[in-house]
């Protein structure tokens, strides 16, 4: 939703403070019921990511979210999509050159993390989406991320 | 120094130059650039056309006046002759066009792939934009791709021409060797963090930057000295971009209708008090590049004057930016 997600920007150091708080809780909880169903858990749970996410930040289920980078702005709400923004074309007014009606994706972003305690994080380079991970969870993605860091860790 | 730049040819004046430590083309414009000179570069309207001719003469109006070409792709979303048609034939006859790549028609495969056919065909200049929307052009109904933005695109042109890899890992026999660039609009919002997203394209592998129109010099002045301050300038060739408008009435258009060209008042204004409006523009436009000259961190000027283009050279000539100097030009 619009509003919500104008809401987490205008919020985002309280919506980062609770998230750093929340995550490893999630992980640890997805992790567990997924391993427990052998995987069979990981749709009805990518659906409930969806379902948060898309209410709270507008989430288009990239797979590959930045949202602790980019201000808890989804930045592929951005007509281009684009992972680095903002583009050239923005409005005198702060909005989208393609949405007239709508806010610059990225003026919130860079707006959002200003306020950020890591908001520094919106300086790095994102490389652009991974296209097949559209549509799949982020959280579990994320998981089997840490676990196959752990697991390198470990070996050597 | 000029021996450098006018280097003589044996066979071809499109033949690649010889191999200069320190540079990454074979290009005349890095040499420039990178020889200390103040730069000039211009924009070639890319014909609407399946014509040769009509691109040599469309570029043939700055000869001994620019330093490189910037051939678009796909401007404002309008249909035209392919950027790296037009690069391949001017640099086939020793013209240094610069390859403007725009991340909304083709994805990741497609760009890759003319990457490494422009260099083939002896292009040394490649300019990553993210480009306008499809609904600004006269294709509203194609289908914007976007798979990556400018920065992405920086980030595989590097990938290609260091690493000599696809962005997919997957090994290149000889990597292209181009001079990468990126555009910068420093008067939208938000304006305080323009700089930054400067140091980004930088940072993604920009070695020159060309921007959007500057009318506004004040502010350009402000995101120049930060740039500066931040050491940008000695990590990037900076070239401003500034333009001619026909009339009053255009500028108003061109503020209203096109994303991104911010045209202060007091610029409409004189243009609206001039007795011949045309002149004007190029007046103010002779200005700002005299301006622009002064500004410390500059490396060169980037002049777009669609549809105006037969004045460049003039003007470049009247703003005595080259001090003399005069960019190689095919003998005819
Ligand atoms: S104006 Fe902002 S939201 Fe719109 S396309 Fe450009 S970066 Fe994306």
């Amino acid at each position: 939703m619009y509003s919500a997600r104008r809401f987490a920007t205008r919020h985002s150091r309280a919506y980062e403070a609770f998230y750093d708080f929340v995550e490893p809780i999630i992980l640890f909880v997805i992790g567990g019921l997924s391993k427990l169903s052998g995987g069979r858990l990981d749709k009805p749970m990518t659906w409930v990511e969806a379902k948060t996410k898309g209410a709270l930040f507008d989430c288009q289920m990239c797979g590959n979210c930045v949202l602790s980078s980019t201000g808890m702005t989804c930045p592929m709400n951005c007509p281009k999509t684009i992972r680095n923004g903002p583009c050239g074309g923005v409005r005198a007014n702060g909005n989208c050159e393609v949405k007239p009606e709508m806010r610059c994706v990225w003026v919130d972003a860079w707006d959002g993390a200003s306020r950020m305690r890591k908001g520094n994080q919106i300086h790095e380079i994102q490389f652009a989406t991974n296209k097949a991970h559209l549509g799949t969870s982020a959280w579990l993605r994320l998981l089997e991320e840490r676990q196959q860091a752990a697991e390198q860790e470990s070996k050597q | 120094m000029n021996d450098m730049l006018h280097h003589p040819f044996v066979d071809n004046p499109g033949s690649p130059l010889p191999e200069i430590e320190g540079h990454i083309s074979h290009g005349r414009f890095e040499r420039v650039l990178r020889a200390g000179h103040f730069a000039v570069t211009t924009e070639i309207a890319p014909p609407d056309s399946a014509d040769a001719e009509e691109v040599y003469a469309r570029a043939e109006l700055f000869d001994g006046a620019v330093d490189a070409i910037n051939a678009t792709d796909g401007s404002g979303a309008n249909c035209h002759m392919s950027s790296v048609a037009v690069c391949a034939l001017l640099s086939h006859i020793g013209y240094s066009p610069i390859l403007q790549i725009s991340c909304r028609d083709k994805n990741r495969i497609a760009i890759q792939g003319d990457i490494l056919g422009a260099a083939a065909m002896g292009v040394c200049n490649v300019l990553a934009l993210t480009g306008d929307d499809v609904s600004a052009g006269d294709h509203a109904e194609a289908k914007p791709v976007f798979d990556l933005d400018s920065i992405s695109l920086l980030t595989t042109i590097k990938t290609m021409r260091d690493e000599s890899r696809f962005m997919s890992g997957r090994h290149l026999d000889v990597a292209p060797k181009l001079f990468a660039g990126s555009s910068i609009n420093p008067f939208v919002p938000p304006v305080e963090s323009r700089v930054l997203q400067l140091k980004k394209k930088i940072d993604a592998g920009a070695q020159f930057i060309q921007s959007q129109y500057c009318f506004d010099m004040p502010v350009l002045k402000d995101m120049m000295k930060r740039a500066v301050d931040m050491g940008l300038a000695e990590k990037a060739f900076i070239l401003p971009g500034v333009g001619t408008l026909a009339s009053a009435k255009t500028a108003n258009w061109l503020r209203t209708h096109v994303p991104g060209v911010h045209i202060p008042d007091a610029i409409i204004k004189r243009l609206e008090g001039a007795e011949k409006q045309k002149a004007e523009g190029q007046k103010i436009c002779v200005e700002l590049m005299q301006e622009v000259k002064e500004i410390e961190g500059v490396s060169g000027v980037h002049v777009m004057a669609y549809r105006q283009e037969e004045f460049v050279a003039e003007m470049v000539k009247e703003s005595g930016v080259l001090e003399g100097r005069v960019p190689w030009a095919p003998e005819n």
